[in-house]
């Protein structure tokens, strides 16, 4: 069973994400994230020992080698869609309440920036860390941000940003979503965004990287 | 007039705009406001921006396209426009450069092609209506510009080459790793771009955007180890912007670029420009250090 959950995470460190799948050329013809995970369930493999000993462990792998830039966004890109089409033989236990995620995490890219790729990385990192995501998309205003913690009470929210022109709104926003929900944690991330950045608009975390940003949220729990 | 490429070829050293998008925001575009439809909107003020450069002494201007294909205008509403908007960006260029060259700015699109966002003839027939538009508009050259994917950017130049009679031109953008290699977002090094490029049909290549002009001259470096004869053109940006009261500026002044302008004309670029940050100021002085050497 172990051994099962082991190629499961290869799957996603790598990036198999099914049998028909060409890539990785290493793992050719082999199994994916997708036959693995079905054939866990049909074994009778707890659901959550699939996403935590299996899913998150391969997530938690490309984040690392991302952040050290072992890979870069191709390789990413493909682990978190291994991740998500695993994910959906998941749903129904999601839904049921069999399998418990660690929180929630709102995320999008701010008012007046229409950047999706490095708000979907962040996006897809996290939810394979096992956290529920509700992405907002682009274009995001303060509003949207309130309204959406107060359909998910103690989320955490987070605000992407790609160009100069548009992480200035962060401070603004940030301000909003602590006067609406006062306790409300902001985590920002963007290419131009530092943390002395963050420290200046008064958001509560950033990460230069989605591993770091996952470590945070992590952290958060205990 | 001739082109570009014989110019250089006979041994000169050209000297390229600064920003535009920046520039763009100081005079009064909005985050959420489409820039290419300022070509149509604010025609006096993007004038401006391309007459100052040629003022300060540039050789060559970019045209206010930037995000000019679909994917990036119908976001605003502009679908239909896309052909329109890119001939006006190029005949305010043309009008504000006289004599001198217009380079038509093409940038990504924003898709990824390995994740099935878009195909590649989507891709393909984007970029045809954008460089079909700035020719049209009368362009000199089109400039692919900040890319980090190298399929988009071999589509790109193809669209350029297959569908006008302009120079085509192609630069990519690189950070520095953590290991201190030069990188693209999509994981691609200046040598791995070198041989696809120039294969795809671009006659010249470089990088522009980034972390400024001292990377830059790593990257002309590595570049100029892969092949020794194309012509290679940077736009640096002024640094990495910082957060000041409110607003984002970028650091390096027009003295500190000007400082390193020898260095990376030592190192092989044959054309020197700015990128996010740098303003007429920045170009008046690299206009001064290239006419020095």
């Amino acid at each position: 069973m172990s051994e099962l959950l082991l190629k499961i995470a290869d799957c996603v460190e790598f990036g198999k994400i099914n049998k028909a799948s060409p890539y990785p050329p290493q793992m050719k013809g082999q199994d994916g994230a997708d036959e693995l995970t079905r054939q866990a369930l049909d074994e009778g493999v707890n659901p959550q020992e699939i996403l935590t000993g299996g899913l998150m462990v391969g997530m938690q792998k490309i984040g690392v080698k991302f952040r050290e830039n072992k890979v870069f966004v191709p390789q990413v890109l493909m682990s978190a869609k291994a991740m998500s089409t695993a994910m959906l033989h998941l749903k129904p236990f999601f839904l049921s309440g069999e399998v418990k995620q660690k929180g929630t995490f709102i995320i999008g890219t701010v008012e007046g920036d229409l950047h999706d790729i490095g708000k979907n990385l962040v996006s897809m990192m996290v939810e394979g860390n096992g956290w529920k995501v509700v992405d907002l998309g682009t274009d995001v205003k303060a509003d949207q941000f309130v309204a959406a913690l107060k359909e998910n009470q103690n989320a955490f929210i987070g605000l992407s940003a790609l160009l100069t022109t548009t992480m200035v709104n962060m401070e603004k926003i940030t301000k909003s979503i602590k006067d609406a929900v006062p306790g409300a944690i902001v985590a920002i991330g963007g290419a131009p965004v530092t943390d002395d950045f963050r420290k200046k608009v008064g958001a509560d975390a950033y990460a230069p990287d989605p591993q770091g940003l996952v470590e945070y949220l992590n952290s958060q729990l205990d | 007039m001739g082109k570009i490429i014989d110019q250089i070829k006979a041994g000169k050293t050209l000297v390229s705009d600064g920003a535009w998008g920046t520039f763009l925001q100081q005079k009064g575009l909005k985050p959420g406001e489409c820039p290419e439809e300022w070509n149509l909107t604010h025609a006096k003020e993007v004038f401006d921006i391309a007459k100052s450069y040629i003022d300060s002494g540039a050789d060559m201007i970019e045209t206010n396209s930037f995000g000019g294909t679909i994917f990036k205008v119908e976001k605003y509403g502009l679908a239909d426009k896309v052909f329109e908007l890119n001939k006006a960006a190029a005949e305010i260029s043309r009008k504000a450069a006289g004599d001198k060259f217009v380079l038509g700015s093409v940038g990504p699109t924003g898709k990824i092609l390995m994740m099935g966002d878009v195909s590649e003839e989507q891709l393909y027939e984007a970029f045809k209506v954008q460089v079909q538009g700035l020719e049209a508009g009368g362009v000199d050259a089109i400039m692919i510009e900040t890319m980090t994917d190298l399929d988009e950017a071999r589509l790109a130049i193809k669209a350029a080459k297959e569908n006008t009679s302009c120079e085509v031109f192609c630069t990519m953008t690189f950070e520095k790793t953590v290991n201190g290699e030069y990188r693209s977002m999509m994981g691609i090094s200046p040598t791995d771009m070198v041989n696809t490029i120039i294969e795809a049909g671009a006659e010249l290549i470089g990088a522009n955007c980034g972390n400024g002009i001292a990377d830059m001259i790593g990257i002309v470096e590595e570049i100029r180890k892969a092949n020794s004869e194309i012509p290679v053109l940077v736009h640096a940006n002024a640094g990495m912007p910082i957060y000041d009261d409110g607003k984002t500026v970028f650091p390096e002044t027009p003295d500190e670029m000007a400082v390193l302008i020898p260095k990376i004309i030592d190192a092989g670029a044959n054309i020197i420009g700015g990128c996010c940050g740098t303003t007429p100021g920045h170009i008046c002085r690299v206009r001064e250090e290239v006419d020095k050497k």
